[in-house]
């Protein structure tokens, strides 16, 4: 019982985290019907920008708050990530709207590789330490489930941000826009969207997003390397295929879903095939749930729009 | 063949006999000349070939049936297993080739077709993601399925494979003719060559044959090819199945090659540099997947020979280690290639190919 509870913790932690990177992608793909590969990758980004800033910071004013210090360094990670989410788009994507279906996600995976091919260059190919600022001495709410205060953070932080969102997506004039554009680009720009300029938003706050997410997966791991990014990136995108695609709410369920499941499953993995497969399994459950989730309800737990585009 | 003769700029069109010769001429001598610059540039060309094979393979599933796989290293990664476990000290089992290579190809055609299955319904970019999904799979088994039964040896892999025994005739020894000797590496080379050539000529039958044509529709517009009563289902499955069994054979021929396996040289890295070799090239076309391969095997190891001694020069030290520069070369082809030239270096033939990929894209 103890540890079924644990492993609810603990997923319910990663999975908060790959919620707000799916949103990035369901954002994306709601209105371009494009996953963006390199999604993955401002997450790797934003995690390292921190870092970076943090070694920085240390350096320069040793007995700044820690928290003040991670408040800094998440904004510097976040306008970056915005810089370079805008970037993607105006230089790649942008070029490639109306391009045979295969051109965009092919120029997106080029994307995602060039992307990590720099961040080894730049920070080499170890994996670093990420200084941990908020506590990780674990809380004990019930006996035998621990908890640290940074993953209190991580979820708070997550549901707010992802209340942010849908209050910025569903009541203000700019959300309209978004969705307007979503539903379909030339009557959009009919009305007088600039569809170009919405576009190009939406990436940068799934990049803003991304690079939150970035911070909280290094604080709760402790590290951060270039190939960070990859494996949570495709998680989250099948968090996002979970939820249904172009669904704001059902990446943040599917995300939630995904971590739980992933969390539980590693927990039980061993017992449940008698010792064949153990944790080392635990990212086959991903792939395992995009599978299932694609056969048999491509259009996800919440999903109504079945985008067939063929 | 034709179509290689006529994407080289001015000498293609003006002289196809000549050139079509001298083309036939330079795959005849090139480890000859490739040994002139070293033993290791001989090892090269013979890794370009079964890249060649690769490419070839992923071609017919992206190229002509349009179905984009990100998973292909997989099948070759089964066939080359199943050489390691049929033919090595490993099990104790050493089966000859001519059971071994075929059996690899039909575990890879398997698993294509178990592929296949699920992924059917799925559209293009869902596909990637599914087929990703796949190989990554297919990878952390084999580093995980040492324990508790070892099947696979883990991530140290299997070593000693037994080396290519053509009926008696060992491959992996060189052979003496009086005071000539022929190093090993040449016989590898022609024996790839023939595969290479016999895997063209089977591609460009497929190619114009009633199933390629029944992809070629798929793929331009799989509604209107099903309303004029092609089998989608069965089509998308055999592309899956003939692009794995190139896959398996190339892997196959790569187990017997390199004498060892290991997960390593199966990651995503080598899915997306087979995909990169297809789409430089060119997809939908042969001769395409062919200038690929040997474009992006051999440039990477031509700049870690410039690169490297020009960073000692400038700088005094290494910064971009080979490995490094071949991923950025990779990627960069990628997205530069369908930014400015989409229907790739060397362009399809307008009869096989999507018209509005000629146009140049967007």
């Amino acid at each position: 019982m103890e540890t079924l509870l644990q492993q609810i913790v603990n997923g319910l932690v990663v999975g908060s985290v790959y919620a707000l990177v799916a949103l990035g992608y369901t954002m994306v793909y709601g209105i371009l019907g494009l996953i963006n590969f390199a999604h993955g990758e401002v997450v790797m980004v934003g995690a390292l920008t921190a870092l970076q800033t943090l070694l920085f910071l240390m350096g320069v004013a040793p007995d700044m708050a820690p928290l003040l210090k991670l408040a800094i360094a998440v904004l510097v990670a976040v306008p970056v990530c915005m810089i370079l989410g805008f970037l993607m788009e105006r230089l790649a994507y942008r070029r490639l709207r109306g391009a045979p279906r295969l051109a965009p996600l092919i120029t997106a995976i080029g994307m995602s590789f060039l992307l990590q091919t720099l961040a080894m260059i730049i920070w080499g190919r170890n994996y670093h330490t990420f200084p941990q600022l908020i506590s990780t001495d674990p809380l004990q709410p019930i006996d035998g489930v621990f908890i640290t205060p940074v993953q209190i953070a991580i979820v708070i932080i997550s549901a707010l941000m992802m209340a942010g969102l849908i209050l910025l997506v569903t009541k203000t004039r700019l959300g309209r826009a978004m969705r307007a554009t979503a539903e379909n680009h030339r009557v959009a720009s009919l009305m007088g969207v600039d569809t170009n300029a919405i576009i190009a938003l939406t990436f940068v706050i799934g990049a803003g997003l991304a690079a939150v997410a970035g911070v909280m997966f290094a604080s709760n791991y402790g590290i951060a390397h270039y190939a960070m990014g990859f494996m949570p990136g495709l998680k989250a995108f099948t968090a996002a295929v979970l939820g249904g695609i172009g669904n704001l709410g059902g990446a943040m369920l599917g995300g939630i879903v995904l971590g739980l499941v992933e969390a539980v499953g590693a927990g039980y993995i061993e017992t449940m095939t008698f010792g064949f497969l153990n944790s080392s399994y635990q990212d086959i459950f991903a792939f395992v749930i995009l599978g299932i989730v694609l056969i048999f309800r491509p259009t996800g737990l919440l999903g109504e729009r079945v985008s067939d585009r063929a | 063949m034709n179509e290689l003769v006529e994407a080289i700029p001015f000498l293609g069109k003006r002289y196809p006999k000549a050139t079509k010769w001298l083309i036939i001429i330079l795959a005849a001598v090139a480890p000859l000349i490739a040994a002139y610059f070293g033993r290791s540039w001989m090892r090269i060309l013979d890794f370009a070939l079964l890249y060649m094979m690769l490419a070839l393979g992923l071609n017919l599933v992206v190229g002509f049936a349009g179905l984009l796989d990100l998973g292909y290293i997989a099948f070759y990664a089964v066939g080359a297993y199943t050489w390691a476990f049929l033919a090595s000290p490993h099990f104790g089992i050493h089966m000859p080739f001519w059971i071994v290579l075929p059996l690899g190809a039909a575990f890879a055609a398997l698993a294509g077709i178990m592929l296949g299955f699920p992924v059917l319904r799925l559209r293009g970019d869902y596909l990637a993601i599914v087929t990703l999904g796949f190989g990554e799979i297919v990878r952390i088994f084999m580093n995980n399925l040492n324990h508790p039964i070892n099947i696979t040896n883990g991530p140290q892999g299997i070593n000693a494979l037994d080396s290519l025994n053509l009926f008696g005739w060992n491959l992996s020894q060189s052979i003496k003719i009086g005071d000539f000797q022929i190093h090993y590496l040449y016989l590898y080379y022609y024996f790839f060559l023939l595969c290479v050539i016999g895997s063209i000529i089977f591609i460009k039958r497929l190619q114009i044959s009633r199933v390629g044509r029944a992809w070629a529709a798929m793929r331009d517009d799989e509604l209107a090819a099903k309303a004029i009563g092609i089998n989608t289902r069965n089509m998308k499955l055999l592309a899956f199945a003939l692009g794995a069994t190139f896959g398996g054979v190339a892997g196959g021929l790569f187990g017997s090659f390199q004498g060892f396996v290991s997960p390593e040289s199966f990651s995503l890295m080598e899915s997306i540099a087979v995909l990169t070799m297809v789409v430089f090239g060119g997809m939908g076309n042969i001769a395409g997947a062919v200038v690929g391969a040997l474009a992006l095997t051999a440039l990477p190891e031509i700049l870690r020979n410039i690169a490297l001694p020009v960073q000692q020069a400038v700088f005094g030290t290494v910064i971009l280690d080979p490995e490094v520069l071949r991923m950025l070369l990779l990627s960069l082809a990628m997205i530069l290639m369908m930014l400015l030239r989409p229907a790739g270096l060397v362009p399809a033939h307008a009869r096989y190919s999507r018209p509005e990929l000629l146009k140049g894209g967007a």
